[in-house]
């Protein structure tokens, strides 16, 4: 599903530059839940967002269910964003003037889908996140586990190829934590692939292959046997 | 570009977030409301100097001589320039056609009138019978000078109101006998002016028996005229001025008069006077005109400014939306879309309410010198597109440079 060969990147900041990822070789297969982890600063979050085709590599090969990510212009990188990756943030990142059940809709606005099946569909995934209730609450109404349930719903909406997840449970607490990685996992095993940053060792081990990361470089890389999330809940 | 689907999402935006709309709104709106009312201001000033001009409808034109001041063709300045009965003569049967009243006036600055017991210094003035309307004298008793007394040159008198209190008191003045410099005038008319009694003191005899008895010969002091109006004021005002230099340029010429002279041959034009104050009126609409544009650029700054707050305040939407799909056109669309359409709906609104304003008050309105303000509503409406497109505009710049943005900056701000 993801290829990633020799990728790099540095930031330069004024006179200094940062070079953060110093060749990664990387893949992932359809299906497969992955957890990556590494010190603060080792460069997850910066891995996530070239493969998110949020940011882009210095350097590198990238492949994306067969396609080559090189060179896109804004709007070809607008359209693959659409359609091959779902986003889950730490801090949720949900339009805070739009219901639960229009953030939720917003990638198929995007897909040009008419507002009636919008909402429909919009309202299946929320249903799916166990939050058909709460469709119609703003943001600023819901706890920090029903953000990113809604989040997760908004993610699955445009039935992405990948989803990213950049420390999903950072901001909520381990009961919640363990809720929204159930959830994960249910959706995994439906089929998704799915990619989690975290520095957590507990929601690392949910899923079922830890990649570390340290000073730009993958140290280790290793499948391991998935603890249910369902077990500590 | 213009699906339900993009104003079903602009609605949504506006309707969240009523104050920085709302704002947007304020600036346009009161940006053309204020352009609306300076203009319909400044038309009413000058519809309010046009109504003050026509009620004294005072378009005489006086010519009168004097001394001359430039050396021409041989002849030393300081020379006295006398008008003479053949300049009335020739100039009344040139203008026949566009002259509505006009008279010769021959002049005695002080003549000594006597009545019984009761004497008095008054001026006296021979003149033709248009004289009346020149002067806009109503006779309170009597008649005024006509025809036929010029004609036989009788001896007759008018005499004004103040006068006749002077020298009769409480008797009836007609048919009585006076003596204007020890000469018997009967009286055949009290006239009253609305120049109040420093015009009621002026007695009025017929010009021919004036240049007779009182050594005239055929001097003229004095001409008076005025013009049958035109169609509209512009043209009746182009007839004046012409008429204007037509008899100076034939009178200096017929009296050895250098063109140049400013003090031998004197016309005032009224008429020329109110053509200053339509001037003056023009500059003021001008200056209320330069103040509305300016009022509009500050409303599209305003706007502008607003748009660069809401594209800031945005960046993170931007960046999430950028995130779930969106393309920087649909950015730059959403953004703009937005901007001008509130900006119409404003611009709209502070047209209607200065307009419906205006419909109010406007014929309401009792000020000297503002009557009936009134704009031109396509002036109006232009004004309305300039401010949308100027307010797209201004939009534009920040939308663009949001859409460029990349998503992870973007996602970062907070
Ligand atoms: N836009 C940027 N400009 C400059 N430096 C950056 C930028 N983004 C990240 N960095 C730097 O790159 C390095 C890696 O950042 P990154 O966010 O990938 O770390 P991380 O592994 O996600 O850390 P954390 O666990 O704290 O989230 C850090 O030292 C960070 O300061
Ligand atoms: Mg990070």
């Amino acid at each position: 599903m993801i290829t990633i060969k020799d990728l790099h990147k540095s930031y330069t900041m004024g006179a200094n530059s940062l070079h953060v990822l110093k060749g990664i070789n990387f893949s992932v297969e359809e299906g497969e839940l992955v957890s990556i982890m590494g010190s603060s600063g080792s460069g997850k979050s910066t891995l996530l967002n070239i493969l998110g085709m949020l940011d882009e590599a210095d350097q590198g090969s990238y492949t994306l269910d067969g396609t080559p990510i090189k060179n896109l212009n804004e709007k070809i990188a607008a359209r693959y964003r659409n359609k091959f990756l779902g986003f889950i943030f730490q801090s949720f990142n949900l339009i805070n003037y739009k219901s639960a059940l229009d953030n939720v809709g917003m990638p198929l606005y995007y897909q040009g889908m008419k507002r009636a099946e919008r909402t429909d569909k919009a309202m299946a995934y929320l249903e799916k996140v166990g939050l058909a209730n709460w469709a119609h609450h703003m943001p600023n109404e819901l706890s920090g586990g029903q953000k990113q349930r809604v989040a997760i719903a908004r993610a699955l909406a445009s039935d992405p190829k990948v989803l990213l997840a950049d420390e999903p449970t950072g901001a909520l607490d381990t009961k919640t934590s363990y809720e929204v990685m159930e959830l994960i996992q249910g959706i995994n095993d439906e089929g998704k692939t799915i990619l989690v940053v975290t520095h957590e060792d507990d929601i690392a081990h949910m899923t079922k292959r830890i990649v570390n990361l340290k000073d730009g470089l993958i140290i280790d890389d290793t499948k391991i046997n998935q603890v249910r999330a369902a077990s500590h809940v | 570009m213009f699906s339900l689907e993009r104003w079903q999402e602009i609605f949504e935006t506006i309707r969240k977030n009523k104050l920085r709309t709302f704002l947007t709104g304020l600036s346009v709106a009161s940006g053309i409301f204020i352009l609306v009312i300076l203009l319909a201001l400044g038309q009413g000033m000058q519809n309010g100097i046009a109504k003050e001009f026509e009620r004294d409808a005072t378009n005489r034109i006086s010519v009168w001589s004097g001394v001359t001041s430039v050396e021409y063709k041989g002849l030393n300045p300081g020379r006295f320039v006398e008008m003479t009965n053949a300049d009335y003569n020739y100039l009344i049967e040139k203008y026949e056609d566009n002259l509505e009243f006009k008279s010769a006036v021959y002049r005695i600055w002080s003549g000594n009138l006597t009545y019984g017991k009761e004497t008095g210094s008054y001026r006296v003035e021979g003149v033709y019978p248009d004289y009346q309307f020149l002067e806009n004298e109503s006779m309170v008793n009597g008649r005024y000078i006509n025809y036929s007394d010029h004609d036989d040159k009788t001896k007759v008198v008018v005499i004004g109101n103040k006068v006749k209190q002077d020298l009769f008191g409480k008797q009836d003045a007609l048919g009585k006998l006076i003596q204007v410099n020890g000469i018997n005038f009967y009286v055949v008319g009290v006239y009253s002016d609305p120049g109040g009694e420093r015009e009621e003191t002026r007695v009025f005899v017929p010009i021919s028996t004036a240049q007779r008895v009182f050594g005239g010969s055929d001097k003229v002091r004095n001409l008076g005229f005025t013009l049958k109006p035109k169609a509209n004021f512009e043209a009746t005002l182009a007839q004046s001025i012409n008429f204007s230099n037509e008899i100076e340029s034939f009178l200096k010429e017929r009296h050895l008069v250098a063109p140049d002279d400013t003090s031998a041959i004197n016309i005032n034009n009224t008429l020329e006077e109110a053509k200053r104050f339509y001037d003056l009126i023009g500059m003021i609409k001008l200056f209320f005109w330069v103040v509305g544009i300016f009022t509009i650029i500050a409303g599209v700054v305003g706007v502008s400014n607003i748009m660069l707050i809401i594209v800031k305040e945005r960046t993170k939407e931007i960046g999430i939306r950028k995130a779930l799909g969106a393309e920087p056109w649909s950015i730059v669309s959403m953004i703009l879309h937005e901007s001008i359409f509130v900006t119409a709906i404003a611009g709209f609104s502070g047209l209607l309410f200065s307009m419906t304003l205006l419909e109010l008050i406007g014929p309401n309105l009792q000020m000297d010198y503002i009557r009936n303000p009134t704009v031109n509503f396509n002036v109006a409406i232009t004004t309305v597109f300039i401010l949308i497109l100027a307010g797209a505009l201004a939009g534009f710049v920040p939308a663009w440079r949001a859409a460029r943005i990349k998503p992870i900056a973007a996602l970062r701000e907070e």
